[in-house]
Protein backbone atom coordinates (compact mmCIF):
# COMPACT_ATOMS: atom_id res chain seq x y z
CA UNK A 1 0.00 0.00 0.00
CA UNK A 2 1.22 3.57 -0.94
CA UNK A 3 0.74 6.37 1.47
CA UNK A 4 1.41 9.99 1.46
CA UNK A 5 1.15 12.66 4.10
CA UNK A 6 -0.04 16.25 3.24
CA UNK A 7 0.19 19.14 5.46
CA UNK A 8 -0.05 22.73 5.76
CA UNK A 9 2.54 24.77 8.07
CA UNK A 10 3.68 28.19 8.63
CA UNK A 11 2.65 28.83 5.41
CA UNK A 12 4.46 25.86 3.59
CA UNK A 13 2.41 23.06 1.48
CA UNK A 14 4.32 19.86 2.52
CA UNK A 15 3.92 16.51 1.33
CA UNK A 16 5.91 13.39 2.62
CA UNK A 17 5.95 9.94 0.96
CA UNK A 18 5.81 7.15 3.75
CA UNK A 19 7.54 4.50 2.08
CA UNK A 20 10.71 6.02 1.18
CA UNK A 21 10.41 9.23 3.83
CA UNK A 22 10.86 11.59 1.01
CA UNK A 23 10.04 15.22 1.67
CA UNK A 24 8.38 18.06 -0.75
CA UNK A 25 7.37 21.57 -0.66
CA UNK A 26 4.76 22.44 -3.28
CA UNK A 27 2.81 25.50 -4.15
CA UNK A 28 -0.60 25.50 -3.49
CA UNK A 29 -1.32 24.54 -6.98
CA UNK A 30 0.02 21.19 -6.73
CA UNK A 31 -0.44 20.84 -2.94
CA UNK A 32 -4.69 20.53 -4.29
CA UNK A 33 -3.13 17.97 -7.34
CA UNK A 34 -1.70 15.79 -5.19
CA UNK A 35 -4.32 15.69 -2.61
CA UNK A 36 -6.95 14.99 -5.57
CA UNK A 37 -4.65 12.40 -6.90
CA UNK A 38 -4.55 10.52 -3.37
CA UNK A 39 -8.14 10.71 -2.73
CA UNK A 40 -8.49 8.90 -6.43
CA UNK A 41 -5.69 6.62 -6.06
CA UNK A 42 -7.09 5.40 -2.80
CA UNK A 43 -11.33 5.36 -3.73
CA UNK A 44 -10.27 3.45 -7.26
CA UNK A 45 -7.78 1.07 -5.51
CA UNK A 46 -4.97 1.95 -8.37
CA UNK A 47 -1.58 1.82 -8.13
CA UNK A 48 0.90 4.99 -8.53
CA UNK A 49 2.19 3.70 -12.34
CA UNK A 50 -1.60 2.27 -12.67
CA UNK A 51 -2.92 5.60 -12.49
CA UNK A 52 -0.51 7.57 -14.17
CA UNK A 53 -0.95 5.45 -16.72
CA UNK A 54 -4.49 5.82 -16.64
CA UNK A 55 -5.69 8.73 -19.50
CA UNK A 56 -9.04 8.51 -18.88
CA UNK A 57 -8.76 9.21 -15.02
CA UNK A 58 -5.67 12.13 -15.69
CA UNK A 59 -8.24 13.94 -17.87
CA UNK A 60 -10.99 13.71 -15.39
CA UNK A 61 -8.78 15.38 -13.03
CA UNK A 62 -7.41 17.78 -15.37
CA UNK A 63 -10.45 19.24 -16.52
CA UNK A 64 -11.89 19.24 -12.76
CA UNK A 65 -8.85 21.35 -11.69
CA UNK A 66 -9.07 23.85 -14.66
CA UNK A 67 -12.45 24.48 -14.05
CA UNK A 68 -12.34 25.05 -10.42
CA UNK A 69 -8.75 27.30 -10.79
CA UNK A 70 -8.30 28.61 -13.92
CA UNK A 71 -4.87 27.28 -14.21
CA UNK A 72 -3.88 26.04 -18.03
CA UNK A 73 -4.02 22.83 -18.94
CA UNK A 74 -0.74 22.66 -20.15
CA UNK A 75 0.25 23.23 -16.78
CA UNK A 76 -1.74 21.24 -14.63
CA UNK A 77 -0.80 19.02 -17.27
CA UNK A 78 2.98 19.49 -16.61
CA UNK A 79 2.41 19.33 -12.90
CA UNK A 80 1.34 16.10 -13.15
CA UNK A 81 4.18 14.85 -15.70
CA UNK A 82 6.23 15.87 -12.52
CA UNK A 83 4.08 14.27 -9.59
CA UNK A 84 4.62 10.65 -12.46
CA UNK A 85 8.73 11.55 -12.48
CA UNK A 86 8.23 11.94 -8.85
CA UNK A 87 6.47 8.11 -8.23
CA UNK A 88 9.10 6.71 -10.94
CA UNK A 89 11.96 7.84 -9.05
CA UNK A 90 10.48 5.81 -5.83
CA UNK A 91 9.45 9.78 -3.89
CA UNK A 92 5.86 9.70 -4.16
CA UNK A 93 3.56 7.21 -3.74
CA UNK A 94 6.07 4.57 -3.28
CA UNK A 95 5.76 1.02 -2.81
CA UNK A 96 7.02 -0.02 0.83
CA UNK A 97 9.79 -2.44 -0.41
CA UNK A 98 10.99 -2.63 3.55
CA UNK A 99 8.13 -5.24 4.83
CA UNK A 100 8.97 -8.69 3.52
CA UNK A 101 12.33 -8.16 4.85
CA UNK A 102 11.52 -6.98 7.76
CA UNK A 103 12.54 -10.26 9.65
CA UNK A 104 16.02 -10.65 8.20
CA UNK A 105 16.79 -6.52 8.86
CA UNK A 106 15.84 -6.74 12.81
CA UNK A 107 18.11 -10.20 13.06
CA UNK A 108 20.91 -7.31 12.77
CA UNK A 109 19.98 -6.10 15.84
CA UNK A 110 21.83 -9.66 17.44
CA UNK A 111 24.45 -8.07 19.72
CA UNK A 112 24.76 -5.77 22.73
CA UNK A 113 26.21 -2.64 22.28
CA UNK A 114 24.71 -0.65 25.11
CA UNK A 115 24.11 -0.66 28.60
CA UNK A 116 22.17 1.31 30.90
CA UNK A 117 24.34 1.38 34.21
CA UNK A 118 22.04 1.85 37.52
CA UNK A 119 24.46 3.12 39.52
CA UNK A 120 22.48 4.48 42.00
CA UNK A 121 18.78 2.89 42.95
CA UNK A 122 18.16 6.45 45.20
CA UNK A 123 18.30 9.91 44.90
CA UNK A 124 18.96 12.99 46.78
CA UNK A 125 16.09 14.51 45.23
CA UNK A 126 11.98 13.58 45.91
CA UNK A 127 10.96 14.58 42.20
CA UNK A 128 7.05 14.18 42.12
CA UNK A 129 6.64 12.93 38.44
CA UNK A 130 9.77 10.20 38.91
CA UNK A 131 8.90 7.01 36.85
CA UNK A 132 11.78 5.30 39.19
CA UNK A 133 9.76 5.63 42.09
CA UNK A 134 11.52 8.60 43.29
CA UNK A 135 14.73 6.69 42.35
CA UNK A 136 14.61 3.47 44.06
CA UNK A 137 12.62 1.96 41.50
CA UNK A 138 9.27 0.48 44.03
CA UNK A 139 11.24 0.40 46.61
CA UNK A 140 14.28 -1.55 45.45
CA UNK A 141 17.30 0.45 46.35
CA UNK A 142 20.77 -0.08 46.19
CA UNK A 143 24.01 1.13 45.35
CA UNK A 144 26.63 -0.48 42.49
CA UNK A 145 29.78 -1.21 43.73
CA UNK A 146 32.69 -1.13 41.24
CA UNK A 147 33.31 -5.23 40.91
CA UNK A 148 29.07 -5.05 39.34
CA UNK A 149 29.85 -1.93 37.40
CA UNK A 150 33.36 -3.73 36.31
CA UNK A 151 31.42 -7.00 34.93
CA UNK A 152 29.07 -5.11 33.60
CA UNK A 153 31.91 -3.43 31.46
CA UNK A 154 33.38 -7.16 30.26
CA UNK A 155 29.88 -8.65 29.77
CA UNK A 156 28.75 -5.69 27.23
CA UNK A 157 32.11 -6.32 25.48
CA UNK A 158 31.62 -10.35 25.73
CA UNK A 159 28.18 -9.77 23.70
CA UNK A 160 28.94 -7.35 21.46
CA UNK A 161 30.93 -9.07 18.32
CA UNK A 162 32.36 -7.16 16.30
CA UNK A 163 30.65 -4.15 17.21
CA UNK A 164 33.08 -0.75 17.89
CA UNK A 165 31.54 1.53 19.52
CA UNK A 166 29.96 0.73 22.99
CA UNK A 167 27.86 2.99 25.11
CA UNK A 168 27.36 3.08 28.65
CA UNK A 169 25.12 5.69 30.14
CA UNK A 170 25.34 6.47 34.10
CA UNK A 171 21.59 6.50 34.86
CA UNK A 172 19.87 6.16 38.45
CA UNK A 173 18.63 7.16 40.97
CA UNK A 174 21.28 9.93 40.89
CA UNK A 175 24.79 8.81 39.20
CA UNK A 176 26.74 11.47 41.40
CA UNK A 177 25.41 9.67 44.72
CA UNK A 178 27.99 6.93 43.76
CA UNK A 179 30.60 9.25 41.69
CA UNK A 180 33.56 7.75 42.42
CA UNK A 181 32.32 4.76 41.50
CA UNK A 182 31.61 5.94 38.23
CA UNK A 183 35.17 7.02 38.01
CA UNK A 184 36.79 3.73 38.23
CA UNK A 185 34.02 1.96 36.03
CA UNK A 186 35.01 4.39 33.00
CA UNK A 187 38.86 3.66 33.51
CA UNK A 188 38.45 0.29 33.62
CA UNK A 189 36.49 0.97 30.40
CA UNK A 190 39.54 2.76 28.78
CA UNK A 191 41.94 -0.22 30.17
CA UNK A 192 40.14 -2.49 28.01
CA UNK A 193 40.21 -0.09 25.59
CA UNK A 194 43.88 -0.60 25.05
CA UNK A 195 43.14 -3.99 24.78
CA UNK A 196 40.75 -4.27 22.43
CA UNK A 197 39.80 -2.46 19.42
CA UNK A 198 35.96 -1.71 21.11
CA UNK A 199 35.66 2.50 21.90
CA UNK A 200 33.48 3.14 24.79
CA UNK A 201 31.23 6.43 24.79
CA UNK A 202 30.54 6.75 28.20
CA UNK A 203 27.28 9.25 29.23
CA UNK A 204 25.84 10.63 32.53
CA UNK A 205 21.91 11.68 33.66
CA UNK A 206 21.97 13.88 36.30
CA UNK A 207 19.88 16.06 38.62
CA UNK A 208 22.69 18.63 39.07
CA UNK A 209 23.00 18.31 42.92
CA UNK A 210 25.97 17.11 43.19
CA UNK A 211 27.89 18.62 40.24
CA UNK A 212 31.32 20.29 41.59
CA UNK A 213 34.56 20.86 40.01
CA UNK A 214 35.44 16.80 40.13
CA UNK A 215 32.13 16.22 38.42
CA UNK A 216 32.74 18.78 35.65
CA UNK A 217 36.85 18.00 34.77
CA UNK A 218 35.97 14.25 34.40
CA UNK A 219 33.07 14.28 32.51
CA UNK A 220 34.50 17.05 29.80
CA UNK A 221 37.66 14.71 29.69
CA UNK A 222 35.34 11.55 29.63
CA UNK A 223 31.93 11.35 28.87
CA UNK A 224 30.42 11.68 25.34
CA UNK A 225 27.45 13.57 26.68
CA UNK A 226 25.83 14.60 29.56
CA UNK A 227 21.91 14.74 30.22
CA UNK A 228 21.26 17.65 32.86
CA UNK A 229 17.45 17.53 34.32
CA UNK A 230 15.91 20.55 34.21
CA UNK A 231 12.70 21.46 33.76
CA UNK A 232 12.73 25.00 32.35
CA UNK A 233 11.11 28.40 34.02
CA UNK A 234 11.92 28.14 37.77
CA UNK A 235 8.25 28.11 38.76
CA UNK A 236 7.63 25.01 36.34
CA UNK A 237 10.89 23.26 37.69
CA UNK A 238 10.02 23.66 41.40
CA UNK A 239 6.70 22.46 41.11
CA UNK A 240 8.01 18.98 40.53
CA UNK A 241 11.63 18.59 40.98
CA UNK A 242 12.01 19.06 45.36
CA UNK A 243 14.77 18.34 47.11
CA UNK A 244 13.80 15.77 50.45
CA UNK A 245 12.96 18.45 52.13
CA UNK A 246 10.16 19.24 50.03
CA UNK A 247 11.78 22.69 48.83
CA UNK A 248 12.34 23.62 44.68
CA UNK A 249 15.55 22.75 43.65
CA UNK A 250 16.00 25.34 40.74
CA UNK A 251 18.71 27.48 42.78
CA UNK A 252 20.86 24.32 43.84
CA UNK A 253 21.09 23.09 40.20
CA UNK A 254 21.85 26.57 38.13
CA UNK A 255 24.60 26.98 39.07
CA UNK A 256 26.32 23.52 38.59
CA UNK A 257 24.76 23.38 35.50
CA UNK A 258 25.93 26.52 33.87
CA UNK A 259 29.10 26.08 35.25
CA UNK A 260 29.33 22.27 33.32
CA UNK A 261 27.80 23.26 30.16
CA UNK A 262 29.92 27.19 30.02
CA UNK A 263 33.24 24.55 31.09
CA UNK A 264 32.21 22.09 28.35
CA UNK A 265 31.72 24.43 25.52
CA UNK A 266 34.42 26.80 26.02
CA UNK A 267 36.22 27.83 22.87
CA UNK A 268 40.11 25.72 22.95
CA UNK A 269 39.05 23.72 25.97
CA UNK A 270 40.51 20.29 25.98
CA UNK A 271 37.45 17.55 26.18
CA UNK A 272 36.42 14.53 24.63
CA UNK A 273 32.91 16.05 23.48
CA UNK A 274 30.94 19.25 23.66
CA UNK A 275 27.83 17.67 23.54
CA UNK A 276 25.03 18.35 26.29
CA UNK A 277 21.63 18.15 26.92
CA UNK A 278 19.35 20.26 29.06
CA UNK A 279 16.66 17.62 29.62
CA UNK A 280 13.16 18.65 30.45
CA UNK A 281 9.34 16.93 31.48
CA UNK A 282 6.37 18.61 31.11
CA UNK A 283 3.23 17.70 33.05
CA UNK A 284 -0.41 19.07 33.07
CA UNK A 285 0.32 21.79 34.81
CA UNK A 286 2.67 23.52 32.43
CA UNK A 287 1.07 22.71 28.95
CA UNK A 288 2.78 25.83 27.97
CA UNK A 289 6.04 24.30 28.12
CA UNK A 290 7.28 25.78 24.95
CA UNK A 291 7.93 29.11 27.59
CA UNK A 292 10.08 26.37 29.41
CA UNK A 293 11.87 25.81 26.34
CA UNK A 294 12.79 29.10 25.85
CA UNK A 295 13.62 29.94 29.47
CA UNK A 296 16.56 27.27 29.15
CA UNK A 297 17.82 28.80 25.39
CA UNK A 298 17.30 32.21 27.37
CA UNK A 299 19.89 30.82 30.09
CA UNK A 300 22.30 30.57 26.96
CA UNK A 301 21.73 26.43 26.94
CA UNK A 302 21.94 26.10 23.32
CA UNK A 303 20.87 22.14 23.57
CA UNK A 304 17.72 21.33 24.78
CA UNK A 305 14.97 18.46 24.60
CA UNK A 306 11.74 18.04 26.73
CA UNK A 307 9.50 14.91 26.96
CA UNK A 308 6.27 14.33 27.63
CA UNK A 309 5.81 13.03 31.71
CA UNK A 310 5.38 9.20 31.37
CA UNK A 311 2.25 8.93 34.11
CA UNK A 312 -0.36 6.89 35.39
CA UNK A 313 -3.53 8.51 33.69
CA UNK A 314 -4.48 8.77 37.59
CA UNK A 315 -1.87 11.36 38.24
CA UNK A 316 -2.94 14.94 38.64
CA UNK A 317 0.18 16.12 36.49
CA UNK A 318 -0.52 13.39 34.22
CA UNK A 319 -1.09 14.45 30.42
CA UNK A 320 -4.46 13.60 28.44
CA UNK A 321 -5.88 13.04 24.83
CA UNK A 322 -8.10 16.40 25.30
CA UNK A 323 -4.86 18.35 26.65
CA UNK A 324 -3.26 17.80 22.82
CA UNK A 325 -4.69 21.11 20.90
CA UNK A 326 -2.49 22.82 23.52
CA UNK A 327 0.03 20.67 22.97
CA UNK A 328 0.36 21.12 19.56
CA UNK A 329 0.04 24.78 19.38
CA UNK A 330 3.10 24.72 21.30
CA UNK A 331 5.24 22.53 19.75
CA UNK A 332 4.45 24.74 16.74
CA UNK A 333 5.23 27.80 18.73
CA UNK A 334 8.41 26.40 19.64
CA UNK A 335 9.49 25.93 15.82
CA UNK A 336 8.84 28.85 14.60
CA UNK A 337 10.57 30.70 17.31
CA UNK A 338 13.78 28.60 16.90
CA UNK A 339 13.63 29.53 13.09
CA UNK A 340 13.32 33.37 14.13
CA UNK A 341 15.88 32.61 16.46
CA UNK A 342 18.23 31.41 14.08
CA UNK A 343 17.87 33.72 11.04
CA UNK A 344 18.88 36.43 13.86
CA UNK A 345 21.88 34.18 14.62
CA UNK A 346 21.45 33.59 18.30
CA UNK A 347 19.50 29.61 17.30
CA UNK A 348 19.07 26.81 19.71
CA UNK A 349 18.83 23.07 19.25
CA UNK A 350 15.80 20.98 20.73
CA UNK A 351 16.06 17.37 20.48
CA UNK A 352 12.90 16.47 18.31
CA UNK A 353 13.79 19.11 15.79
CA UNK A 354 17.47 18.08 14.89
CA UNK A 355 16.33 16.06 12.43
CA UNK A 356 19.13 14.65 10.16
CA UNK A 357 17.54 14.28 6.73
CA UNK A 358 20.48 13.09 4.80
CA UNK A 359 23.05 11.74 7.20
CA UNK A 360 20.46 9.75 9.52
CA UNK A 361 19.73 6.57 10.08
CA UNK A 362 19.96 3.68 7.16
CA UNK A 363 16.69 1.76 7.19
CA UNK A 364 17.96 -1.25 9.56
CA UNK A 365 17.73 1.31 12.29
CA UNK A 366 14.32 2.83 11.45
CA UNK A 367 12.43 -0.21 10.52
CA UNK A 368 13.75 -2.36 14.13
CA UNK A 369 13.37 0.59 16.17
CA UNK A 370 15.35 1.14 19.79
CA UNK A 371 17.19 -2.06 19.91
CA UNK A 372 15.64 -2.49 23.63
CA UNK A 373 16.86 -6.22 24.99
CA UNK A 374 18.92 -7.11 21.76
CA UNK A 375 21.41 -3.99 21.59
CA UNK A 376 20.52 -2.81 24.75
CA UNK A 377 19.88 -3.40 28.17
CA UNK A 378 19.86 -1.50 31.73
CA UNK A 379 22.07 -3.44 34.65
CA UNK A 380 20.75 -2.75 38.30
CA UNK A 381 23.14 -2.28 41.13
CA UNK A 382 23.26 -6.04 41.84
CA UNK A 383 23.57 -7.10 37.94
CA UNK A 384 20.51 -8.14 37.51
CA UNK A 385 19.34 -7.42 33.68
CA UNK A 386 16.52 -6.19 32.21
CA UNK A 387 15.19 -4.77 28.61
CA UNK A 388 15.72 -1.01 29.01
CA UNK A 389 15.52 1.41 32.16
CA UNK A 390 11.72 1.98 32.26
CA UNK A 391 11.20 -2.16 32.73
CA UNK A 392 13.79 -1.84 35.81
CA UNK A 393 11.51 -3.00 39.16
CA UNK A 394 9.22 -5.08 37.01
CA UNK A 395 9.82 -8.78 38.33
CA UNK A 396 8.30 -10.35 35.19
CA UNK A 397 10.31 -8.41 32.83
CA UNK A 398 13.97 -9.74 34.04
CA UNK A 399 16.24 -10.80 31.65
CA UNK A 400 18.83 -12.45 33.51
CA UNK A 401 22.00 -10.90 35.34
CA UNK A 402 26.13 -10.25 34.53
CA UNK A 403 27.01 -13.35 35.74
CA UNK A 404 24.85 -15.83 33.68
CA UNK A 405 24.08 -13.99 31.36
CA UNK A 406 20.52 -14.31 29.76
CA UNK A 407 18.25 -17.32 31.89
CA UNK A 408 14.93 -16.22 30.41
CA UNK A 409 15.28 -15.95 27.36
CA UNK A 410 11.53 -16.05 27.18
CA UNK A 411 11.19 -12.41 27.80
CA UNK A 412 13.98 -11.40 25.48
CA UNK A 413 12.16 -13.26 22.79
CA UNK A 414 9.34 -11.12 23.54
CA UNK A 415 11.56 -7.83 22.08
CA UNK A 416 13.83 -9.93 19.47
CA UNK A 417 11.20 -11.23 17.34
CA UNK A 418 8.37 -9.92 16.28
CA UNK A 419 8.73 -6.34 17.30
CA UNK A 420 9.24 -4.12 14.42
CA UNK A 421 7.10 -1.43 12.50
CA UNK A 422 5.63 -3.74 10.68
CA UNK A 423 4.38 -5.87 13.86
CA UNK A 424 2.85 -3.14 15.52
CA UNK A 425 -0.83 -2.37 15.04
CA UNK A 426 -0.52 1.15 13.70
CA UNK A 427 2.78 1.85 12.30
CA UNK A 428 3.21 -0.02 9.20
CA UNK A 429 -0.17 2.49 8.41
CA UNK A 430 1.34 5.57 9.46
CA UNK A 431 3.09 8.12 7.39
CA UNK A 432 5.73 8.79 10.31
CA UNK A 433 6.77 5.18 10.67
CA UNK A 434 10.79 5.58 8.90
CA UNK A 435 11.40 9.08 11.17
CA UNK A 436 10.33 7.32 14.74
CA UNK A 437 11.13 3.31 14.03
CA UNK A 438 7.95 2.46 15.81
CA UNK A 439 8.08 4.35 18.86
CA UNK A 440 9.04 3.06 22.79
CA UNK A 441 8.13 -0.21 23.40
CA UNK A 442 8.07 0.29 27.23
CA UNK A 443 5.12 3.30 26.96
CA UNK A 444 3.91 0.45 24.70
CA UNK A 445 3.31 -2.00 27.37
CA UNK A 446 3.26 0.33 30.22
CA UNK A 447 -0.17 1.47 28.51
CA UNK A 448 -1.63 -1.38 26.90
CA UNK A 449 0.13 -4.27 28.39
CA UNK A 450 1.74 -5.48 24.69
CA UNK A 451 4.56 -3.64 23.19
CA UNK A 452 2.76 -4.43 19.96
CA UNK A 453 -0.05 -2.41 20.74
CA UNK A 454 1.35 1.22 19.81
CA UNK A 455 0.69 4.43 22.74
CA UNK A 456 -1.17 6.65 20.73
CA UNK A 457 -1.19 9.59 22.62
CA UNK A 458 2.52 9.59 22.08
CA UNK A 459 2.56 8.75 18.54
CA UNK A 460 0.40 12.06 18.24
CA UNK A 461 2.69 13.92 20.25
CA UNK A 462 5.84 12.30 17.74
CA UNK A 463 3.76 13.42 14.39
CA UNK A 464 3.31 16.95 15.27
CA UNK A 465 7.12 17.39 16.07
CA UNK A 466 8.31 15.45 12.82
CA UNK A 467 5.60 17.32 10.92
CA UNK A 468 7.19 20.60 13.15
CA UNK A 469 10.84 19.40 12.05
CA UNK A 470 10.12 18.78 8.45
CA UNK A 471 8.76 22.42 8.05
CA UNK A 472 11.80 23.79 9.70
CA UNK A 473 13.92 21.97 7.24
CA UNK A 474 11.75 22.87 4.33
CA UNK A 475 11.61 26.67 5.81
CA UNK A 476 15.73 26.53 5.85
CA UNK A 477 15.75 25.65 1.81
CA UNK A 478 13.94 29.21 1.48
CA UNK A 479 16.17 31.24 3.34
CA UNK B 1 10.04 21.25 -11.47
CA UNK B 2 7.92 24.75 -11.20
CA UNK B 3 5.58 23.95 -8.51
CA UNK B 4 7.64 20.75 -6.67
CA UNK B 5 10.83 20.97 -4.39
CA UNK B 6 12.34 17.94 -3.24
CA UNK B 7 14.08 18.23 -0.03
CA UNK B 8 17.12 16.17 -0.16
CA UNK B 9 16.84 13.04 2.18
CA UNK B 10 18.75 9.63 2.43
CA UNK B 11 18.10 7.06 -0.16
CA UNK B 12 16.16 4.37 2.16
CA UNK B 13 16.59 1.72 -1.26
CA UNK B 14 20.29 2.25 -1.18
CA UNK B 15 20.84 2.40 2.51
CA UNK B 16 19.98 -1.20 2.35
CA UNK B 17 22.91 -2.20 0.07
CA UNK B 18 25.23 -0.25 2.88
CA UNK B 19 23.54 -0.05 6.19
CA UNK B 20 22.87 -2.41 8.96
CA UNK B 21 26.65 -1.69 10.68
CA UNK B 22 25.25 -1.15 13.94
CA UNK B 23 27.55 1.41 14.62
CA UNK B 24 24.92 3.96 15.22
CA UNK B 25 23.75 5.41 18.46
CA UNK B 26 21.15 3.27 20.39
CA UNK B 27 17.85 5.35 20.23
CA UNK B 28 17.57 5.79 23.98
CA UNK B 29 20.45 6.76 24.79
CA UNK B 30 20.70 10.25 24.15
CA UNK B 31 18.28 12.97 25.69
CA UNK B 32 15.34 10.96 25.33
CA UNK B 33 15.09 8.24 27.49
CA UNK B 34 10.99 8.04 27.42
CA UNK B 35 10.19 8.44 23.85
CA UNK B 36 12.11 6.31 20.86
CA UNK B 37 12.67 8.29 18.14
CA UNK B 38 15.15 7.98 14.95
CA UNK B 39 14.88 10.53 12.67
CA UNK B 40 17.36 13.20 14.90
CA UNK B 41 19.92 10.47 14.96
CA UNK B 42 23.25 10.00 12.80
CA UNK B 43 24.97 7.34 10.67
CA UNK B 44 28.13 6.65 12.34
CA UNK B 45 29.22 5.93 8.99
CA UNK B 46 28.11 9.37 7.09
CA UNK B 47 29.68 11.14 9.95
CA UNK B 48 33.46 10.05 9.57
CA UNK B 49 33.31 11.13 6.22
Amino acid sequence: MTMIHTYRLNGFNIVVDAASGAVHSVDDVAFDIIERCDIVMSDSDLSAKEFFADKEILDAIVADIVSSSGISREDVRETLDDLAELSDAGQLWSEDPFEAAADEIKLKQSVLKAICLHVAHGCNMDCEYCFAGKGDYSGKSGIMSAEVGKRALDYLVENSGSRRHLEVDFFGGEPLINWDVCKEIVAYGREIEKKTDKIFNFTLTTNGVLIDEDVIDFTNREMGNVVLSMDGRRETHDRMRHSKSGGGTYDSIMGNFKALVDSRTEEGAERRSTEYYMRGTYTAYNKDFCSDVLAMADLGFKETSIEPVVADPSAPYALHEEGLPKLYEEYEKLALEMLKREKEGDGFNFYHYTVDLTGGPCIYKRVAGCGVSTEYLAVTPTGDLYPCHQFVGDDDMIVGNIYEGITHPEVVEIFSGANNIYTRDKCKDCWARLYCAGGCAANNYHSNGDINKVYEFGCKLHRKRIECALMMAVAREEW
Amino acid sequence: MKRIKTITTRDMNKSKMTGGCGECQTSCQSASKTSCSVANQHCEQRKDK
